[in-house]
């Protein structure tokens, strides 16, 4: 089965980490990339641009409305996510938790629907 | 034979011929619907014919040959995928009659699925009551007082989940047993605790949910010999259901423990489960917290009157407690205990500090405990007010009536 993991981190307290803290979360992030592409769990994944970068848009009565910023204001953001195969969810929830951001922040694990 | 007899095989064999089913067709649903099939058909056939020798393995093989009827009766509608299912299906293993061991695998499999962490407590105990216990969706619907709607729905999105999700039906390896199935234990906990007192309602016990608890208790003791907080939960739970015909009066009135007559307790259900309290703290490790707790449980099963109750040993026992698992429930019982040993004053100050701390915001007997302590201590009018605060955090009939007894001897005074 395939799983998105939705790593949720909150952003203010991203932007008040350390140069050194930032420097170590990227190597960590490096670090567990390689490993799930080499156990071959991994099928993509990216980091996001903070939600202050985000649009949202809305088709209603046939007029697009787009407003400034995210789908929801929640204490943490969207921050990036991973694509991963996994045998089943108990897999799945173990790779989440190996996520760095898992520490600070939650990782929603949502199972790709497959279409008949 | 009577209809109450086969309704008595039903209950005992549904959920292990449904764990079976579910490793025979692959699918929770289909198996579900396969055992209803074939309970219909036993319902029709066994009052005329007899019990069959071996009601279980009768029911998986009928119920795995209504799999394949359903199957079949579907592929004109759907596509490929079915055939497929129904090639694996066609080609599952035999059931074997005599195979207690894929038996026990199956229903400790089924256990662990119900009870996956990526639920919610309350769906848990909605699976595991119907699919392990065997109750219908009406009876597990009003163990926990919600429309059967609603409890319809929670299980389609339960089993829902289970297939969407991936959640594995499986025995979690060895390195994440002890979490899994310490929430296992959980359910199975939460599930007695509802029926020894209930959250709301007329009645104060649910003697059948209460049952239900220490009937999976025994099953995965069984299933999982040796391990003591299995046996230390169902001491536990043995010897509190033992006080039960204690416990109300026949008006469904509440009888505090200082007042029961301990003669109607369950001195069988006694023994059982102080032996099963030596057993688990017999085993090497430290004390588990369902085993000191039933040791708690045992000291009061074993006392004479209230008076003889060795509450020093109980407030030391509580400390223990505190020290393998911290929580403000067991600080609040800790007090009661201290306030037999040294007095309600030192009591009150625990449970004053323990509210300020706020750590046991809601909690329904905490107001409660204060009031007794207050009323011990003559401290009528602050009692009476604490009585109405608890009065207000309850929905339990039975607690309201005794604490309108309570505040009616405060103003008498």
């Amino acid at each position: 089965m395939q799983y998105l993991l939705l790593v949720y981190r909150s952003e203010a307290e991203m932007g008040q980490m350390e140069p050194a803290a930032r420097k170590q979360m990227a190597a960590e992030y490096g670090e567990f990339t390689q490993s799930i592409i080499k156990s071959g769990h991994f099928k993509s994944g990216d980091g996001l641009q903070p939600s202050s970068t985000a649009t949202t848009v809305r088709v209603r009565d046939g007029k697009t409305l787009t407003t400034d910023g995210p789908f929801a204001e929640t204490r943490e953001q969207l921050g990036g996510y991973y694509l991963v195969e996994a045998k089943d969810l108990d897999a799945a929830l173990g790779i989440a938790a190996r996520i760095p951001g898992a520490k600070a922040g939650s990782i929603e694990v949502r199972p790709i629907m497959v279409y008949d | 034979m009577t209809h109450h007899d086969i309704e008595t095989i039903f209950r005992d064999e549904a959920g292990r011929a449904l764990a079976t089913l579910i490793r025979l067709v692959g699918d929770f649903d289909l198996a579900e619907d396969a055992l209803q099939d074939a309970v219909a058909v036993a319902l029709e056939r066994w009052p005329a014919v007899g019990i069959p020798a071996h009601p279980r393995a009768w029911l998986v093989n009928v119920g795995r040959n209504k799999a394949v009827d359903r199957v079949r009766r579907n592929i004109a509608f759907r596509g490929k995928r079915d055939a497929l299912a129904q090639e694996l299906l066609l080609h599952a293993p035999e059931p074997g009659d005599d195979d207690a061991g894929a038996l026990h695998d199956d229903v400790l499999r089924l256990i662990f699925t119900c009870c996956h962490p990526s639920f919610a407590a309350e769906v848990q105990v909605a699976l595991t009551l119907r699919t392990i216990c065997g109750l219908t969706i009406a009876q597990v619907a009003r163990a926990f007082l919600v429309s059967e709607d609603a409890m319809a729905q929670r299980l389609v999105r339960g089993k829902d989940k289970i297939r969407l999700a991936g959640i594995p039906y499986e025995v979690p390896d060895r390195d994440a047993l002890a979490p899994r199935l310490d929430g296992v234990l959980a359910v199975i906990y939460l599930v007695f605790t509802e029926g020894y007192a209930a959250t709301s309602g007329e009645d104060l016990m649910r003697p059948d949910l209460a049952r239900e608890a220490i009937r999976l208790a025994r099953l995965i003791d069984a299933l999982m010999p040796g391990r003591g907080e299995i046996k230390g939960l169902l001491a536990l739970m043995l010897l509190h259901d033992s006080r039960r015909a204690g416990r109300e009066t026949a008006g469904g009135d509440i009888v505090l423990l200082e007042e029961q007559d301990r003669s109607l307790w369950d001195r069988a259900q006694i023994s059982e489960g102080l032996r099963l309290v030596e057993e688990a703290l017999r085993m090497p490790g430290r004390p588990q917290s369902y085993a000191v707790q039933a040791a708690i449980a045992a000291l009061h099963a074993q006392a004479l009157s209230y008076d003889d109750t060795d509450w020093r040993q109980i407030a030391g026992l509580y400390e223990v407690l505190l020290r393998i698992s911290p929580s403000p429930v067991i600080e609040l019982n800790h007090a009661a205990a201290v306030s037999m040993v040294d007095g309600p004053a030192r009591a009150l100050d625990l449970v004053d500090a323990l509210q300020v701390r706020g750590g046991l915001k809601g909690y329904e007997l905490l107001p409660a405990v204060r009031a007794d302590l207050l009323r011990r201590l003559g401290r009528h009018d602050a009692a009476r007010e604490a009585y109405l605060q608890a009065t207000a955090a309850t929905q339990l009939e039975p607690l309201r009536r005794f604490y309108a007894r309570r505040i009616a001897e405060m103003t008498a005074r």
